[in-house]
Parts: structure tokens; C-alpha cells; sequence
């Protein structure tokens, strides 16, 4: 398959993603869209440590370790972050019995 | 070793203060500490031997800078109205009472040592340093222990400082940049190569720092309001010596780094001094307040010297040298006289004064010598000075001299509308009863009428003591 | 022994300080004593002085005390005396008729508290060391010193009753406009300087050559600046008739008798300079001969005693200046010597009327006061006729030596500055008369108590007048024109060396001999007739109470001088400190200064906005951010770049 299917599958991921965490005001659409963000750029990085050839022409398989190693990362930090998120979100419904991010506003005061 | 004491004793003293929360016992302190700086001055200034006036240690080597302090005749001199004025003020004002005095006069001590730092530095880190040093205190001694409207009065004060402060802090680390050893020391910005166009732009960045400090005219509008509002003692330090800084950082640092700079805005600068001299007295004709009288008269004479220095003569230069330690002892006498009378009668306003020549005849004898010399009468202080400073500007240029001479026209007439509105005519209400001044205040007076004439009669150990300065500054 | 000179300020001075600092302790007598003393002491050692000079013919040489201003030797001012004909001439002047002076005022000004009283003696005698000063010193520099020495011991001793707040304007007012001149005359001195590098009037007046034409022009115009705003001329003369709120011995001594005569004596100190420019000169005898005229004019029709002889001192000066200004130095040195005689004998003379009438100045309600006072009618008499020009008094003397200078000057205009002149001299001749018949003859015009009180003064006032008057009288021996009695000009010839140099420049031509005395003869004519005309009309003079109308009031209003001045520059400037306080400072810069506040505080509340709290908002604000950060770096970016190469 081409690169480009992937490159453009990952876009439109990235962009429901961008979308979501814009439109809805549930916390946990949000946290999903934000993990449907990261999760694109995953795929985007897998894709091209499969493929570098299709950006460097004079590379070897090998060149796209360092890719691989990122997507780890993204995953351990997401997960990270879904777990203190999710704490979060717990304690908010618990205070305000509500995840309505919008309700969320008294830092400005 | 001499500046390093001069520092560090006013600062190790006013630290210590902190922790006096007696009101005697922190006067007598500071009093006490004040005579010993104004001791170590006095030595100072019959040492000749390098060894003693200097000091050179290690400080921040990472960044280039150096411990480095030395006096010549300028920092002596200058050092000296220092030590000699917190002495003066603390007399003048013993009988005042502040809220935490502790506090107040470990303030006030702080800002001698950063005063004293200023003048001794030849490190333009270290300048820097106590360029500030001097600046932090003032400004909790005014929004502490100032008037009504202290806060916002202070508040402005400090904007406008720091505002140039900044400008002085990148100007500086510009040239420690154009250094070639990456220094900050003094002699390395001396010998730093700056083309003309960056002279011209780096220029300002001093000039600015220092043109607000002074004030001259159209940087001035913070003054009259601060030395208002804080408390006299305060705006003896701030008038007397503190606007020296300006003058002396012109001198020390602006003239000899950017000599094609002054060349081509040397017009410029003297133009506004002039005019600022003309504006500040004639507002100070309209003045219904002494201590506002007394500021602009402050602004007219600083303008005066700026305009001297810039004309880049041995003989301004030399009455600028004069001045300076003249100014800043008339100053400090005609502010006494302020706070006597505030003090007593609770009023500074001409219109609720009056006729108090009958009720305090040996002040108004004191005030009417200060206001003599105020506004340069022959044989008091102020005369060798400006007469000099004068004719420094007439070999600049003749109308300039013209224009700014009538300024000491105007001199006279609010300098005598204060006399006659404050001491002659009737008595009012508010003079009524009024008493003459406690004795503590006469004899400090008496010290700088004393002062006054013998400097008046004779100039010639002021001239001798900075002679070298000025040859040094105008050879460069 | 030449160094004596020095004790001559030094007594003053020392009494100055003496009753200054003690004022309270000391009783009036010895207030009195120590004030008087010390002049009398300085008086003898002047006399010896003089008499030193005028046996050797040349100056004294004096060491200087001390070195005032000296600035890497290329400024150096000595603190230094010059005793020489000139100098020692007005030393004479000054210690003499202040001597008399002092103890005239002993008994005037009896009436005073202790420390009042001390206050003024310490003042008078600062007066004296400031002249002394002046016209001792050896430079410019130190002639300044004394210069605005004498200008403060005016205003402190016009302002002497501090309670009063006319006169302390008044003392302000003259004050002020001394110092418009004082700027002139400091200009003038750097300029000197500038040019010459010292200020020593014997190294200046010796590289005269070294000056340019322009320079020697701005000079003396300026000095002579300096010398109108001192000696009371036009357009700076306005000070002088209002100093008259002093006491009277001030007036006399200071504003009359020594202070006002300092610009004579700068002007004939730097005889040289003013040779060497013609145009100068010109502009000096035009500006001294209006003044004469014009203050003459105000006199007439003056009512106050006080303000009639102000005028007169005013107008003159004029006549000196119109003498300095036609090259005749020794002339207007002449008259400045008689007219501290008589014009001194004079003031004393009406302090001694004024004394009688328990203060009223006012001539309206005088008359017939010879009956009553006998001394000070003769000796104010003797005066009158001095100043009126009278031959053979000393008056008569000193002015026809300036005016016929005057008319030997130039034969353009030397017979219209003449014919001016003798104008004013009948003038003075009519305002003189004027007030003496209006004082001393006819009826008493005051009340009964004023009536009740009259009285000789005592021995102490009497006596200075006495021996005034006698000066008055005989004062002008010392300058018999040649015409009269060969090698009789014993002035001119003592101050010749003084004047050597301009005389070798000008080499004048004297006028026959007949036709001076032609002249003489029709003028003291002409004014013995205003005199008796004078006499004659006042003598009957009765308070009418009715205002003076069409050009009396002008006159008696003094040109309305004073109300276009204060319309002219006192409230313009006023006006112009209330602008700028009211609205350049506080709106203008102050208002600049507090907008850039202003403005950082609204900016700051207007963006503050922004910071909704809402999470979504900033997410947005992020993914914007983006995208613009795309469209602008659009070609830059290398995955666009990518992108567009593999699609």
C-alpha cells in the first residue's frame, strides 16, 4: 500500500480528533478525541518507520527504529495521562456532578 | 581598602538596625554610624596612596565582573557630601518621630551604601548593582513613611526609575559585549571600539538612565511629586546626593564611551537643558507649596549643570564639580527649613504663611543665607560654581549662556517671593504662636551657613580635589 | 604699608558681624558706636591711603590676599585690591559720607528695638564692606562680588520694616531688576575672559589690541546693561523711586550717595574700552540724557519728598551717564563726588523733615517748616541750590563740565545734547524749588498735633547736614574749569592717569574760552529765573484736593512706566508660569507620562478578556495559532514541502 493511504487515513483521524476536543463539552469525549489525536500521529509514525524509503530514498529499514521508540513513548504518556485524567474527572463529578468542561470556568475569578 | 569600608560599614550598620526597635536607640545608632562613614570620607580625602583607594576582588567571574572599586577626586568629593549629609539629616530630624524607626533607618543606611557603591564603582556590573541598591530602598522609605498620596506617588517614582535602570542594563551588557575581554570593568568600556552609529543608539540607553535620575526637563515630572510626598528626610538624600548619581554617571561613564555621540547631540542636550531651566523656574514662580518650590528650584539648577557638562569645557566642567557638593549642601539646608516649619505649623502653603521673621528670627536669619546661596549670591557656595558653570556655557555659545542667564533672574524672584511670603508681612493665623527652631535644627543649619561661606569665600580645595577628574574626563 | 588697604572693608565687615551675631546682647549705644566706629576707622585709613596717592602720583601696589578661582591656571582669579586715584577718590566718597551717614542714622532710627536696631547697623555696614569691595577690587570678578554685594544690602534695607508688604515688594522689585543688569555685566565678564584669558583690569585695559571691533561692542554694551540696571537708568530705573520705602539714611546713603554711582564708576574704570567704541559711547550719553529729561519730567509733579528727590538722583545720573557717554570721564567722576554731597545733604535733610512731621511724607500737607527748623531749612537751601547749578556751588561745577563736554563733543549733535541738557538743568532747577518752597515756605498745611510736634532734630542729625551743606557749597572748588583760573582743574589733573589712554585716543579740541563762558553766563542765567519763578508759585501753594488732569496726570503718574511694564512682561510671564504649571506640566508632559500608564493598564484589562476560563476556547485559540503559523510559514515548511512532492 502506499504511503500516502496512511498519511491521509492519519489526517482525517487527526482532524475528527481536533473537532471533537473543539465541539463537545463532555470531559470524557474530550479525553477520547485527545487519545484519537495522539493515536494518529501513532499510526503516522509506525507507517513511516515501515516505510522510509518513501521519504529518505537512500535509507534502510533500520532507519525507522527511532519512530517505533516514539510511538512507545506516546503510548506510556498516554496512558499516563488517561489515568491522572480520569482521576480528574472522577473528582470533578464528585464535587460539581458534573463533567461538563464549560462549567469548569472559575479560574478566571 | 578606604571604599570598601565606606560601603560596608553603612551597610553592616543598617542592617543591624533592622533588628533596633527602640526609636532612641536607632537614632543614636545611625547617627552614630553616619559619623563614623563621614570619619572614613574624611580620611579619604588626605589619601593619596593608590593601594588605600582602591580594591580589586573577584566577584563574578563567570560573567567578566570584578569587586572592583577605586576613588579619585570626584568619588572622593562625592563620597564626602554623602557621608556628610546622612549625618545633617539625622540631626535635622531627630526629633521626628517614624513608625518602626528600626525599619526606617536601616532603610536609610542601606541606600548610604548604595549611594557610596555608585561612586566608587569601576565595574559596570557593580555599578549597576548599587545603582539599584540606592534606588530599592527609597522606595520603601517613601511608600512607607511618605504622605497621602504615597503609593501612587511611589509607585510612578519607581516606574520611571527602573524604566531607565533597563535602558542603563542593556546598554551595558551592549558594550560588555563589544568588549574584547569580556569585561565589565571601566577601563575595558573605555577602550571598547564603537562605531558612530552604534555610539549614537547605545547612547541614549546611558543617557536616558541618567536624564531621569538627574531629572532634566521633559524627564522630570516624577520629582516634584516624590520629594512631596516622602518624608523630608528621605527627599534631603534623594535631592542632595541622589540625583548626583545622574550627573555623575554622565560624567564617569557617558562622556568618555561615547565621545562622537556627545559631539553630535551635544546641541541637543543643552537646548533642553536650557530649556528645562527656564520651564522649572517658572513654574516655580507659581508654586504655593515650599517643598514643590524647592523641587523645581531643584530641576532649574541640575538643568544648569547638565547643560555645563555638555559643553565640554574645563571650566564648566570644573564648576559642575563645584556644584554638585555645593547643591547638594544648599539643598539639604532650604529642605531643614521645609520640614522645620512643616513640623511646627502643620502647613506648607504660602497662603496660610506669613510674618514668621518676627516669631523665629534666628530661622529666618538661617533660611535667608540658604536662599542667598539658592540662587548664587558672591561669596556664598553656589557662586564659584555657577559662575563657572556660566562661563563654560558662554565659550559654547554665547545666546545659550544668554538664555539660560535668565534663569537667574527668575532665581530671584521665587527664590525672594519665598523668603517674603514664608518670614515678612503680617502674621497669619497658623504663624500665630509659631516658636523658633528647636536648637537641634539651628545648629545644623548654623554647620551648613558655615559651610556655605567658606566654600563661598574660598573654592580652591574643592577645585584642587577634582581637578584630576575633570583633566581625565575631557582628555578622553 | 600698602597692604593697609585691606583694614579698609575689614572694620566694616568686622562690624557687621559684631552686631549681626549680638544683636540681642548689645545695648543701642554701643550698637551705634561699634557701627559708626568702624567706618570712621576705615575713613582714616582711607584719607591715608589718598593722601599716599595723591603724594606719589601713581597707584599703590597691592599683593593679593589670596587666590580666589584658580582652575589649572587657565582660569585664575586673585582675590586683590588696586588702590589708585580713582579708587581712592571713591573710597574717600564712601567712608566719608557713610561715616556721616551712620551717625545720622544713630538718632534717626533711635525709635527702633534693641535687636532691630543692630539689625540695621549690621546691614549699613555690610553695605560699606560690598562698595568697598566694589570699587577696591582689582578684577572684574571681584567688582561683581561687591557688585551683588551692594544689590542685597539694597533689598535687605529697602525691605528693613519686613512687616510691611509694599515694601518688601519694593525691595524684591529692586532686587529683581538689579539682577536683569548683574546678567549683562556677567556676560561682559566672560566674554572678557573668553577673549582674554584674565579679568585683571590692568592686563585688559593692556590688550585692548587683541580684541575685535564686534568684541569691544558687546562688551561695554553689555556693562552697560549692568550699569542701567544699577544706577537706575533707562529702561531698568524703575526700582529706585520705589526703594524709597527704606528708611531715609538708606535712601541717602545707598540710593543716593555710593550704590547707584557704582555704573559710573565701572564705566570710568573701563574708560579704555569705551573709547575704543564710539557706537557705545553714543548709545550711553543718548540713554543717560532721556534718562535726565525724563525722570526730570516725573518729578515735577511728585508729592511725596522722598519720590521728588528719587527722581532727581535718577535724572542725575542721567547727567553722568550723558558725561561717560561724551568722553568725559573726570567730569562725571566730578559730579558723582558733588552729588553725594548735595544729594546726600538733601535726603538727610528730608529724613530730618519727615522726622519733625512724625512720618508724613507727603509735601501737600508741609509748608512753612522754616520757622521750626532752622538748620535743616539752610542746609537744604545750600543743597537746592547746589543741584539747581547755581554758580558758584559745587553743582554748577560738575554739570557745566559735562554739559560743555557735551557740547565739545561732536559737532553734529554736541549742540543738541546741550541744549537738552540745559533743558533738564531747568528742570531741576524748577522741581527743586518746587519742593523746597512747598516744604519750607509759606503756611503750614498739616494738622495741629503735626503743628504741635515740630521741631529741630537733634545735634546728631544737624551736624552730618551741616557738614554736607559746607561740602555742597564748596565741593566743586576742586573742578574750576581752565577758563576761569589756569591750572585750576585739580580734579581733572589727579585722575588723568586714570583716564591717560582715552585722552591720547581722542585728543580733543577745547572751545574758545569766550564762548564757554557765553554759554555759562546764559544758562545759571536762565536758571536763576526758574528759580525765583519756581519760588514764587509755590510759595502761596495751597491743597486744593483736586486731581491733576491731561499730561500733569501723565506725569504725575510717571509715564504710566510702571503699569505698562506689568502689563508688558510682569503678566505676560505670569501668565505664561500658570500655562505651564496648569497645563503643559500637568497635562502636557505629566499627562504623557501617566497615559502610557493609562494605556498599559487598559490594554491589559482589554486583553484580559480573552482569558474565558473556558478549556474549549483555548484549545481553539491553540489550533488557530496553528494554522495561521502554517499559512504564513507556508513555503518554509518542509513536511508541506513533502507532502507536496509525494502526493
Amino acid at each position: 500500500m502506499p504511503i500516502q493511504y496512511y498519511i491521509t487515513l492519519a489526517s482525517i483521524l487527526f482532524c475528527i480528533g481536533v473537532t471533537g476536543a473543539l465541539t463537545r463539552r463532555n470531559a470524557i469525549i474530550i479525553f477520547m478525541c485527545i487519545e484519537l489525536m495522539l493515536n494518529a500521529v501513532n499510526l503516522l509514525l509506525v507507517a513511516f518507520s515501515k516505510m522510509p524509503f518513501a521519504v529518505l530514498p537512500n535509507s534502510t529499514a533500520a532507519a525507522g527504529t527511532d519512530a517505533q521508540l516514539f510511538v512507545f513513548f506516546i503510548m506510556v504518556v498516554a496512558a499516563a495521562e488517561v489515568s491522572v485524567g480520569l482521576a480528574i474527572i472522577v473528582m470533578m463529578y464528585r464535587n460539581v456532578h458534573s463533567i461538563d468542561v464549560n462549567f469548569l470556568n472559575r479560574l478566571k475569578n | 581598602m578606604i571604599p570598601v569600608l565606606l560601603i560596608v560599614i553603612p551597610l553592616i550598620t543598617g542592617l543591624a538596625t533592622f533588628f533596633v526597635n527602640n526609636g532612641r536607640g536607632a537614632k543614636m545608632w545611625s547617627l552614630l554610624a553616619s559619623i563614623i562613614t563621614l570619619a572614613v570620607a574624611a580620611v579619604a580625602l588626605f589619601t593619596d596612596s593608590a593601594e588605600q583607594l582602591t580594591c580589586d576582588a573577584a566577584w563574578l567571574p563567570a560573567l567578566g565582573a570584578k569587586f572592583s572599586l577605586s576613588m579619585d577626586g570626584m568619588s572622593k568629593m562625592l563620597c564626602l557630601l554623602t557621608a556628610v549629609a546622612f549625618p545633617l539629616v539625622f540631626g535635622a530630624t531627630y526629633k521626628n518621630t517614624y513608625n518602626k524607626p528600626g525599619s526606617f533607618y536601616a532603610l536609610m543606611l542601606l541606600m548610604q551604601a548604595g549611594l557610596m557603591g555608585v561612586f566608587v564603582s569601576s565595574d559596570a556590573l557593580l555599578f549597576y548593582f548599587f545603582w539599584e541598591l540606592a534606588l530599592i530602598p527609597a522606595y520603601f522609605l517613601c511608600s512607607t513613611w511618605g504622605g497621602e498620596k504615597r503609593i501612587q506617588v511611589t509607585f510612578k517614582f519607581f516606574i520611571y526609575t527602573f524604566v531607565g535602570s533597563l535602558l542603563l542594563l542593556v546598554g551595558i551588557l551592549y558594550i560588555h559585549f563589544k568588549t574584547p575581554d569580556a569585561s565589565f570593568a571601566l577601563q575595558s568600556f573605555y577602550h571598547v571600539k564603537l562605531t558612530a552609529a552604534q555610539q549614537y543608539f547605545v547612547f541614549w540607553l546611558f543617557f536616558i538612565a541618567f536624564a531621569i535620575k538627574m531629572p532634566i526637563f521633559p524627564f522630570h515630572t516624577w520629582q516634584p511629586d516624590t520629594y512631596e510626598q516622602s518624608p523630608t528626610a528621605v527627599t534631603m538624600i534623594l535631592s542632595g546626593v541622589m540625583v548626583k548619581m545622574g550627573l555623575y554617571g554622565v560624567i564617569r561613564w557617558v562622556l568618555p564611551i561615547f565621545p562622537a555621540a556627545v559631539l553630535k547631540f551635544d546641541q541637543l542636550i543643552i537646548v533642553l537643558s536650557v530649556i528645562g531651566m527656564l520651564y522649572a523656574s517658572l513654574i516655580a514662580i507659581r508654586q504655593d507649596d515650599i517643598k514643590r518650590l524647592i523641587a523645581y528650584s531643584s530641576i532649574a539648577h541640575i538643568g544648569l549643570m547638565c547643560a555645563a557638562i555638555f559643553s565640554s569645557q574645563q571650566i564648566g566642567m570644573q564648576g559642575v564639580m563645584i556644584q554638585m557638593f555645593n547643591h547638594g549642601i544648599n539643598v539639604i539646608g532650604l529642605w531643614i527649613v521645609a520640614d522645620a516649619i512643616e513640623q511646627q505649623l502643620g502647613t506648607r502653603k504660602f497662603s496660610e504663611l506669613g510674618g514668621l521673621a518676627q516669631r523665629a528670627p534666628g530661622l529666618a536669619t538661617l533660611l535667608v543665607v540658604m536662599i542667598l546661596a539658592n540662587i548664587a549670591l558672591p561669596l556664598t557656595n553656589a557662586f564659584t560654581g555657577e559662575f563657572l558653570m556660566f562661563n563654560g556655557l558662554f565659550r559654547y555659545s554665547i545666546w545659550m549662556a544668554f538664555i539660560a542667564g535668565i534663569s537667574i533672574i527668575l532665581a530671584a524672584v521665587y527664590s525672594l517671593n519665598m523668603v517674603q511670603k514664608i518670614f515678612y508681612g503680617r502674621t497669619m493665623p497658623a504663624t500665630e504662636y509659631a516658636n523658633d527652631a528647636s536648637s537641634n535644627i539651628k545648629f545644623v543649619l548654623a554647620l551648613l551657613v558655615i559651610v556655605i561661606l567658606v566654600l563661598g569665600v574660598y573654592p580652591q580645595p574643592v577645585i584642587n580635589l577634582t581637578q584630576d577628574s575633570v583633566q581625565a574626563v575631557l582628555a578622553k | 604699608m600698602n597692604e593697609l588697604v585691606y583694614l579698609v572693608p575689614l572694620f566694616p565687615l568686622l562690624g557687621f558681624l559684631i552686631n549681626g551675631l549680638c544683636r540681642k546682647q548689645l545695648s543701642k549705644t554701643l550698637v551705634g558706636i561699634i557701627g559708626s566706629g568702624s567706618i570712621l576707622i576705615s575713613f582714616i585709613i582711607s584719607v591715608v591711603l589718598f593722601w599716599q596717592v595723591k603724594s606719589t602720583g601713581a597707584g599703590l601696589p597691592v599683593d593679593p590676599l589670596f587666590t580666589f578661582i584658580n582652575i589649572g591656571d587657565s582660569f585664575k582669579v586673585d582675590f586683590s585690591f588696586q588702590v589708585d586715584q580713582l579708587s581712592s577718590l571713591f573710597l574717600l566718597i564712601i567712608t566719608g559720607v557713610g561715616f556721616l551717614i551712620h551717625v545720622y542714622s544713630a538718632s534717626y532710627m533711635h525709635d527702633e528695638e534693641a535687636p532691630h536696631f543692630a539689625r540695621y547697623f549690621a546691614y549699613l555696614n555690610l553695605f560699606v564692606f560690598s562698595m568697598l569691595l566694589l570699587v577696591l577690587g582689582a578684577n572684574y570678578v571681584i567688582m561683581f562680588i561687591g557688585w551683588e554685594g551692594v544689590g542685597l544690602c539694597s533689598y535687605l534695607l529697602i525691605g528693613f520694616w519686613f512687616k510691611n508688604d509694599n515694601y518688601n515688594y519694593a525691595a524684591k522689585k529692586a532686587f529683581v531688576m538689579n539682577r536683569i543688569g548683574d546678567l549683562g555685566f556677567l556676560l561682559a565678564i566672560f566674554w572678557i575672559f573668553q577673549k582674554l584669558g584674565t579679568v585683571n583690569y590692568a592686563d585688559v585695559f593692556a590688550n585692548t589690541n587683541k580684541l575685535s571691533a564686534t568684541d569691544i561692542t558687546g562688551i561695554t554694551l553689555l556693562l552697560f546693561v549692568g550699569a542701567t540696571g544699577k544706577s537706575a537708568q533707562i529702561p531698568l530705573y524703575t526700582w529706585l523711586p520705589d526703594a524709597m520705602a527704606g528708611p531715609t539714611p538708606v535712601s541717602a546713603l545707598i540710593h543716593a550717595a555710593t550704590m547707584v554711582t557704582a555704573g559710573i564708576y565701572m564705566i570710568a574704570r573701563s574708560n579704555i574700552l569705551y573709547t575704543l567704541a564710539p557706537t557705545v559711547q553714543a548709545v550711553v550719553a543718548i540713554i543717560g540724557l532721556a534718562t535726565a529729561i525724563f525722570a526730570a519730567t516725573i518729578a515735577l509733579k511728585q508729592n511725596d519728598i522722598k519720590k521728588v528727590l528719587a527722581y532727581s538722583t535718577v535724572s542725575q545720573l542721567g547727567y553722568m551717564f550723558l558725561g561717560l557717554g561724551v568722553g568725559a570721564y573726570t567730569s562725571a567722576v566730578f559730579h558723582v563726588m558733588t552729588h553725594a554731597f548735595f544729594k546726600a545733604c538733601l535726603f538727610l535733610g528730608a529724613g530730618s523733615v519727615i522726622h519733625a512731621m512724625g512720618g508724613e511724607q507727603d509735601m501737600r500737607n508741609m509748608g512753612g517748616l522754616s520757622k521750626h527748623m532752622n538748620i535743616t531749612k539752610w542746609t537744604f537751601l545750600l543743597s537746592c541750590l547746589a543741584i539747581a547749578g547755581v554758580p558758584p556751588f559745587s553743582g554748577f561745577f560738575s554739570k557745566d563740565a559735562i554739559l560743555s563736554a557735551a557740547l565739545d563733543s561732536n559737532t553734529s549733535y554736541g549742540l543738541v545734547l546741550y541744549i537738552i541738557g540745559v533743558l533738564g538743568a531747568l528742570l531741576t532747577a524748577f522741581y527743586m524749588f518746587r519742593l523746597y518752597s512747598m516744604t519750607f515756605l509759606g503756611q503750614f498745611r498739616g494738622t495741629h498735633e503735626q503743628e504741635h510736634h515740630l521741631h529741630e532734630s537733634p545735634k546728631a542729625i544737624t551736624i552730618p547736614l551741616m557738614v554736607l551743606a559746607f561740602l555742597a557749597v564748596v565741593g566743586g572748588f576742586l573742578g574750576i574749569p581752565e577758563v576761569f583760573l589756569k591750572n585750576s582743574d585739580w580734579l581733572e589733573k589727579f585722575l588723568a592717569p586714570i583716564f591717560a589712554s582715552s585722552t591720547a585716543i581722542t585728543q580733543k579740541t577745547p572751545s574758545e574760552g569766550s564762548t564757554e563762558i557765553i554759554y555759562m553766563a546764559v544758562t545759571s542765567v536762565l536758571i536763576i529765573l526758574v528759580i525765583i519763578f519756581a519760588r514764587n508759585k509755590y510759595m502761596k501753594y495751597q491743597k486744593t484736593g483736586a486731581e491733576e488732569n491731561g499730561f500733569g496726570k501723565v506725569l504725575a503718574n510717571k509715564w504710566y512706566v510702571d503699569e505698562i511694564y506689568d502689563a508688558v512682561i510682569v503678566r505676560p510671564l505670569d501668565a505664561l508660569a500658570g500655562f505651564l504649571k496648569n497645563v503643559v506640566e500637568k497635562s502636557g508632559i505629566d499627562g504623557f507620562v501617566n497615559g502610557v500608564g493609562r494605556f498599559v493598564q487598559y490594554s491589559s484589562r482589554q486583553l484580559r478578556l480573552l482569558q474565558s476560563g473556558l478549556a474549549g476556547n483555548y484549545i481553539l485559540f491553540m489550533v488557530l495559532s496553528i494554522v495561521v503559523l502554517f499559512l504564513i510559514f507556508w513555503n518554509q515548511i518542509q513536511i508541506v514541502q513533502f507532502l507536496q512532492k509525494i502526493f
